[in-house]
């Protein structure tokens, strides 16, 4: 069972605190412009690496606040906790953020008000 | 009553000033104050305990302590009764009650033992080869191996017994009261750290205190032991945990620790203490002092009642003063077991041998052995056993290279204490991630690389010699204090003496008379009956990965999970592959280390305190006034009020009248209530709600209905606005939480640009309905600060004043389609305000309904309930409530995945209503619907009821369903193919009382 630093309440078991997914999935701003299989990318597909993983979890039994961490799932080390909204600043962390296939993905450029759908216009 | 004639006149660690009577299988025996069950037994020359797993061969006690293979016990009777216990491990008390396990009718005659003889066709693998066709047949296998490989019996009564969780904090958890694991406490708790001590046994001391042949600091080894206790049992920052086993090596340094707080007092257990408390340690550092565990060797019938560990009967001989048997063959590959031999022939046993493989051993340990009149054999080996319940020969031969030489002697034995080494206890480094390391020259396999804080010491970390274990105990002791802050004095570690050792020389298999799998059975795990020739034949057979040798062999899988067993059935593997033992690998090592007693691992959370029981305000008159209860979530909440004796759906049906034609009143403050405030709490509002919000009036209300984000409906409820930036948000009873939980997550992951704030306030309001046409009226009578006229305070609005002289929020909404409010006031007033709406409301008719009549009220008029007509896969559009999904907002939680291709799909299942062709007859809800009912399934089940009951305002029955392309079947009937007695129906839309919607805004 991990040992978790909350950023507002300090360390405290795991049993306080909800998972809560991958971390940087950005939700698109129009998804009326995503097809079916690109808005799936985002709805349903979540990376799930063995080694450094970058996740949310909230401190449901405390502050109740959200936070990241960049945690290695072989290990369950911890390698860094940071706000949301933010990105990982350990060189593990960066490395994880830039390796994820959602980086490429339409959702993501649709969220980032970048370029438009590849497959046209959507469902 | 038989006498202790294997115990001695003096010696040990017991109190013979308190003798014990005892039970097994029904005969009574003596032992002492500090005797084990199986040390009493030993004390009284029984060896036969049980009966093997396989081929219910007689098995006798073999170990000392929690490696015991063959003498698991079942434990007492009746509610406290405990399967599978270790007799080695079970310390006795006055009037304890045990029985053997796995035989039938008893013990000395046992008809599975037929097993024993067809052995030959119970070969390695032998479930998976056999019981495998014809499949339908499976059945019947089952029966009978479920009946043959029973070991104890599952105690089905109540457990009466209390168990406790504690949590703990620690600098270094040392696990392990040896010298090692003394050594490091002391070193640890001199400087100051917090340290927990924890150790299996029922004293601190290991198998040091099994030894009389060395010195600690110039004292004997019990000497320094209690002077070791007691320094740390003065050290404040200090706990020390006997009896207490650490069982589990989690991430972070958490430890699972089970103490036997009251086990060992039976009956005289003082109330006040728990059976058993689990332990839940975080520590900076952890020591390991494990110990080492004896290995058995491998020979010809290895197994008889009374051949046990080298170092068990060591120490039931100076720990309990009992000296197993009179004629003693040791066996070994070591010179440890010449130890045994001494102090086997010092405290009395008439004749004892010594047999070892090598041809070469400790001058020093040989030269006391023959001065004592002990007969050595070098390079020899046992190469047959003879006995029944009881070994009573053996016959020795010259081991040459790779075989047995000529020359055979046969000795009269009735003892065979064996050793083949030593096995460091890894279990909790490996565990904890550690990986492990193989050493030639102890034949083991070490703690290597480390990954969680720790660090192993003294026969843990392969480290046998005495002195050595002491110093490196004191090393990695003071080191973990220091990385956990602590810096202590360094105290000169005390010198020990002991006899002078050599090495051991492995001999994995023995061998015997005839080649390995004829005849004789070379057993390696004793409580699976795996032998030699198994773990053979399953790796010819071409399992040579370990882990699949374990599952197929079944080696290592028993309630002992192989501790004696597991490195010679990899040596074996090994040999047959033509690997080093290394290149094998080993298993996984998976917690607990012994089993553990569920009991103590829920501590106190069971019964009422499994999960709280929430109460609504008016509990207590609904008690007093007969009410049925429902568990609802967490909550209790009045199901139905029956009057003199009234069947529940009678009850039902008079509450359901009363609410459609008088005042009908229930207790709503399950709903869960949210209180959202923030300049852009609207707007948030639009985002989560399928409908809009931006532009509703401050005092109205508005039902809303929630997504998840792949378009399926997760909660809904009325909203409403108390102010410009402040609303209240209703949710389902049992959402409530997981509402809450998904407004904090959406504000603070993906919009935390806005502004909006949430809390709680379920707790904080009771909230009473009444409805009914006479609703107004009685509300008039309490109410006299509100406007109750339609104009002033139409439907869907929301009024503060004073209702029964309390301050009060009137909510003008309504979940069963007639006139009516929910009256909320702070929660402590909520049993007054229900009593003056009772008193009042009496000559009205008014009437309490509870959750049920609630449920028929509102599928009356089609309203759908969150959980009952959704599952997690109905998307809002399958409920018919497109009115409610806006169309002109840019986005909502959920409304991307409205127009998915398979949520547009013609023939999902979608809401309708059903009616039964007979009124009178209720569908079970749940049940499937099929269009076509053909004799016997399969049949195409097109969809299923989600709610159906009697209505006694429809005088009909009325149900809900899911059917796929439902509302393009009206008026279509299909069938409900239950058996014996199918159901036809007709589909409707699903409202059958008051379609207009009338009454609730008349």
């Amino acid at each position: 069972m991990l040992m978790i630093r909350c950023p507002w309440c300090g360390e405290r078991e795991e049993t306080e605190f909800h998972y809560g997914g991958e971390a940087h999935k950005l939700r698109p701003l129009n998804a009326d412009a995503l097809s079916d299989r690109e808005w799936s990318e985002y709805l349903f597909l979540n990376h799930n690496p063995k080694g450094v993983y970058l996740e949310r979890w909230s401190h449901a039994r405390g502050c109740r606040r959200w936070f990241n961490m960049v945690r290695d799932t072989v290990t369950s080390e911890i390698i860094e906790i940071y706000p949301m909204g933010s990105l990982p600043s350990s060189p593990e962390g960066k490395a994880a953020y830039e390796s994820n296939w959602r980086r490429q993905t339409a959702a993501e450029a649709n969220a980032k008000g970048e370029a438009a759908s590849s497959e046209g216009d959507g469902a | 009553m038989s006498t202790q004639r294997n115990r001695r006149a003096e010696g040990g660690r017991i109190d013979r000033e308190r003798p014990f009577r005892f039970t097994f299988d029904g005969n009574t025996f003596t032992g002492y104050s500090g005797d084990t069950l199986a040390s009493a037994l030993l004390a009284n020359d029984i060896h036969l305990v049980g009966r093997s797993f396989k081929y219910h061969r007689p098995r006798g006690i073999v170990g000392l302590g929690s490696e015991e293979p063959n003498a698991i016990i079942q434990l007492g009777v009746g509610d406290r009764g405990e399967p599978n216990i270790r007799a080695t491990q079970i310390e006795l008390y006055d009037g304890l009650v045990a029985e053997s396990q796995n035989r039938w009718p008893s013990l000395d005659a046992d008809v599975g033992a037929i097993n024993s003889a067809l052995s030959r066709f119970f070969p390695a693998g032998f479930y998976y080869k056999t019981f495998m066709w014809p499949a339908s047949w499976w059945e019947k296998y089952e029966h009978f191996i479920r009946h043959a490989a029973g070991l104890g019996k599952a105690v089905s009564e109540r457990d009466p017994d209390r168990y406790e969780k504690r949590h703990a904090h620690c600098d270094v958890l040392v696990v392990g009261g040896g010298p090692a694991g003394l050594a490091a406490a002391l070193a640890a708790g001199r400087s100051g750290a917090r340290v927990i001590l924890a150790d299996e046994q029922a004293s601190f001391g290991g198998a040091l205190q099994s030894e009389n042949d060395v010195r600690v600091g110039g004292e004997t080894s019990q000497a320094w032991i209690e002077a070791a206790v007691a320094e740390l049992a003065a050290m404040p920052e200090v706990t020390l945990l006997p009896r207490t086993t650490v069982a589990d090596y989690h991430d972070h340094n958490y430890l699972l620790a089970f103490e036997r707080v009251t086990d060992h007092l039976g009956p005289d257990a003082p109330a006040h203490l728990p059976r058993q408390r689990s332990w839940r340690i975080r520590a900076k550092q952890v020591v390991l002092a494990t110990g080492a565990i004896e290995r058995p060797l491998v020979f010809a019938d290895n197994d008889r009642p009374g051949v046990m560990l080298s170092s068990a009967v060591r120490g039931y001989v100076t720990r309990y003063g009992v000296v197993p048997g009179d004629k003693i063959v040791v066996f070994t590959n070591n010179d440890d077991a010449y130890r045994t031999a001494i102090s086997a022939k010092d405290a009395g046993a008439a004749f004892v041998t010594i047999v070892d493989v090598r041809a070469e051993a400790a001058a020093g340990l040989v030269a006391a052995a023959r001065d004592r009149g002990i007969v050595v054999y070098p390079a020899h080996g046992i190469v047959a056993t003879r006995g029944g319940r009881r070994v009573k020969e053996v016959s020795l031969a010259p081991l040459t290279e790779g075989g047995v030489g000529t020359g055979r002697i046969d000795v009269d034995c009735d003892l065979i204490a064996m050793s083949g080494g030593w096995t460091p206890t890894v279990h909790l480094h490996s565990q904890s991630r550690g990986k492990l390391t193989w050493r030639d020259d102890i034949a083991a396999f070490v703690p290597g690389l480390v990954v969680q804080a720790e660090a192993s010491a003294g026969m843990a970390n392969g480290t046998f010699a005495l002195s050595d274990g002491l110093a490196e105990g004191d090393k990695v002791g003071r080191e973990a204090a220091a990385a956990a802050g602590f810096n202590g004095v360094e105290v000169a570690v005390p010198a020990a003496e002991e006899p002078a050792q050599t090495t051991i020389q492995p001999l994995w298999v023995v061998p015997g008379l005839k080649p390995l799998g004829r005849g004789a059975k070379h057993f390696v795990d004793f409580q699976n009956d795996v032998t030699a020739a198994d773990v053979q034949l399953a790796a010819r057979e071409g399992y040579i990965s370990v882990e699949h040798l374990k599952r197929y062999t079944t080696t290592g899988m028993g309630t002992d999970q192989g501790k004696t067993s597991n490195i010679a059935a990899l040596a074996i593997l090994a040999d047959v592959l033509g690997a080093p033992i290394p290149g094998v690998g080993t298993t996984t090592f998976r917690p607990p280390y012994t089993p553990s007693t569920i009991g103590a691992y829920g501590g106190r959370d069971v019964g009422a305190l499994f999960d709280p029981t929430r109460l609504t305000p008016t509990d207590p008159w609904a008690r007093s006034n007969g009410a049925k209860f429902e568990h609802v979530s967490q909550w209790m909440r009045a199901w139905y009020f029956p009057k003199d004796g009234e069947k529940m759906a009678d009850a039902v049906n008079r509450e359901c009248l009363a609410a459609r034609n008088a005042v009908g009143i229930m207790d709503a403050s399950t709903l869960g209530k949210i209180d959202i405030q923030g300049a852009d709490a609207a707007e948030f509002l639009n985002r989560i709600y399928t409908n809009a919000w931006l532009k509703l009036g401050v005092g109205r209300c508005r039902y809303g209905l929630m997504l998840k984000e792949d378009g399926m409906v997760m909660d809904d409820g009325v909203t409403t606005r108390i102010a410009e930036n402040h609303f209240h948000m209703t949710t389902t009873t049992g959402g409530a939480a997981r509402v809450l939980d998904w407004l904090e997550e959406w504000s603070q992951t993906e919009w935390p640009e806005l502004d909006v704030r949430f809390a709680s306030v379920t707790e904080q309001w009771a909230v009473v309905s009444i409805c009914g046409p006479k609703s107004r009226e009685l509300l008039a009578e309490l109410c006299d600060d509100i406007d109750l006229s339609d104009d002033a305070f139409p439907f869907m609005s929301m009024r503060e004043g004073t209702v029964a002289g309390l301050n009060a929020r009137v909510f003008r909404i309504s979940f069963t389609g007639e006139h009516a409010y929910e009256i909320n006031v702070p929660a402590r007033y909520g049993l007054a305000l229900w009593e003056t709406l009772m008193e009042t409301g009496e000559p009205y008719g008014i009437t309490p309904y509870g959750t049920e009549a609630m449920h028929v009220l509102r599928a009356e008029v089609g309203f759908i309930i969150v959980g009952q007509e959704t599952d997690g896969t109905v998307a809002a559009t399958d409920l018919e409530m497109d009115w409610i999904i806006s169309k002109k907002k840019p986005d909502f939680v959920g409304k991307r995945s409205l127009v998915r291709e398979d949520l547009v799909k013609p023939d999902r299942k979608r809401l309708v209503g059903l009616l039964t062709e007979k009124p009178e007859e209720v569908i079970p809800e749940g049940a499937q619907i099929v269009a076509e009912l053909k004799p016997a399934p399969p049949m195409t089940m097109i969809g299923h009821v989600t709610s159906s009951y009697y209505s006694a305002n429809c005088e009909r029955s009325i149900a809900m369903a899911l059917v796929k392309g439902g509302p393009d079947r009206m008026g279509e009937t299909v069938t409900i193919p239950l058996e014996g007695h199918p159901i036809r129906a007709t589909i409707v839309e699903p409202k059958f009382y008051d379609p207009s919607g009338s009454k609730k805004d008349g």
